[in-house]
């Protein structure tokens, strides 16, 4: 069972993640088709990854195959990832929005990919803290969306491990917005429910998204091809409001992709918003 | 960037001062218990930072917190509580002594960094 699976095996994992989530996996990164794959080979009695890829080749509907393609996507996160983004938000993204919307008094954000949650648990605890007026007095919507139905899981039950409430989370918000339940740290309700979850795959239809005020899509484009991640990113354009703000992961740009967004710089931070025509 | 470790283990300290190091810190003091902490602060002042164990001997590190925040001349220095305490009671009364962040051990290079990021240390 151990050593590399076949060239063909391998072939067929990273075709299959393809065809469902546009994520590019490089050859050179076979390894991890094998590292991330035998545990699930072995839970499933498939008898390593070759006989996991045989199933899927015979049953190409079995629930195992969604397994495998969340077994082979990054889900790593912390809270605020990227403080300076996170400042930008609060000090300049969200007051300028805020002033915009006092007659609609409705604000939309949306996290496009939130892996286990981290990402809409700081939109909401940031919005609880700093615009609580706004919270309890306005039609606020936090819209957490993800591909893998185990990432969302563990987003809706909001409990993390000491070390992932130890990054990026500040102390004051831990003590505030959670409460520890056996060894876990859990959100606490006034926090979970400003954030509703929902199952989307990027690269399919978006049914029944209102128009979007701060869109955070981080850290996911950048598996995708130059392609998808076009027809992504037109997809965004349609969704964000005119003076929405888009942000990306600190790695990721629209710049060569789309020119149809404007940067917009705030000291170390970056978002985009559509340019006006 | 100065620092000021402050801790009873003389591992943990090598290990936060090589993390500071890479993080380009330039001045650098160690301190195995609160009492040497406050005598390096009297002597060199305020660093911009300390990171503070909690459980030393002869004085602990809330004690230390207390005392620095007594001192208006050290109201520059932000404070870190870096510790194996690890429930909410001890974060609120690190907190309210004038801890301004808490990671808790063990701890992973990029939970400090996150920690003085969120500082504006680094
Ligand atoms: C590295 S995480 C990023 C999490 C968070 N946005 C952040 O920046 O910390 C990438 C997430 O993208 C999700 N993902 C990958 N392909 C996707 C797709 N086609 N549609 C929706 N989500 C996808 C993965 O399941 C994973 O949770
Ligand atoms: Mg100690």
């Amino acid at each position: 069972m151990m050593g590399s699976p076949d060239p063909s095996t391998s072939e067929f994992v990273r075709r299959l993640v393809h065809e469902r989530s546009a994520i590019v996996i490089d050859a050179s990164k076979d390894y991890l088709v094998q590292s991330r794959l035998a545990p699930v080979a072995r839970d499933a009695g498939l008898g390593g990854v070759d006989g996991l890829v045989e199933h899927l080749r015979r049953q190409p509907a079995s629930p195992l195959r969604d397994v495998v393609v969340d077994a082979m996507t990054t889900n790593e996160t912390s809270f605020f990832r990227d403080a300076a983004q996170w400042e930008a938000l609060a000090t300049h993204v969200l007051p300028e929005l805020i002033e915009r919307r006092r007659a609609q008094r409705t604000l939309t954000l949306w996290s496009a990919a939130c892996s286990s949650g981290q990402e809409p648990y700081s939109i909401a605890m940031l919005m609880a803290d700093r615009f609580p007026r706004v919270v309890a007095e306005w039609n606020v919507r936090i819209v957490a969306s993800d591909l893998s139905a185990e990432m969302l899981g563990r987003a809706a039950a909001g409990r993390y491990s000491q070390l992932e409430v130890n990054r990026g989370l500040p102390a004051p918000y831990l003590v505030r917005y959670f409460r520890q339940v056996s060894g876990q740290w859990e959100v606490r309700d006034e926090v979970r429910q400003l954030v509703e979850f929902r199952a989307l795959n990027l690269v399919e239809p978006w049914p029944g998204l209102p128009p979007v005020d701060v869109l955070c899509m981080r850290n996911v484009l950048i598996y995708f091809d130059a392609m998808t991640k076009r027809r992504v990113l037109s997809r965004v354009h349609d969704v964000l409001r005119p003076d929405g703000h888009l942000m990306l992961g600190t790695a990721e740009s629209t710049l060569y992709s789309d020119e149809r967004f404007r940067r917009v710089e705030f000291g170390r931070a970056t978002t985009y918003q559509r340019r006006t025509a | 960037m100065r620092a000021l470790i402050v801790d009873d283990s003389r591992a943990t300290r090598a290990v936060l001062r090589r993390l500071l190091h890479g993080l380009s810190f330039d001045g650098i003091a160690e301190a195995g218990d609160g009492r040497q902490a406050l005598e390096e602060l009297s002597a060199n002042g305020p660093a911009d930072v300390a990171l503070v164990d909690w459980n030393m001997p002869v004085m602990d590190g809330l004690e230390f917190v207390s005392r620095v925040r007594s001192d208006t001349a050290n109201d520059v220095m932000r404070i870190v509580m870096v510790t194996t305490e690890a429930d909410a009671d001890h974060m609120v009364s690190a907190l309210e002594a004038g801890a301004d962040e808490y990671a808790m051990k063990p701890f992973t290079a990029a939970v400090i960094r996150d920690k003085l990021a969120l500082l504006g240390v680094v």
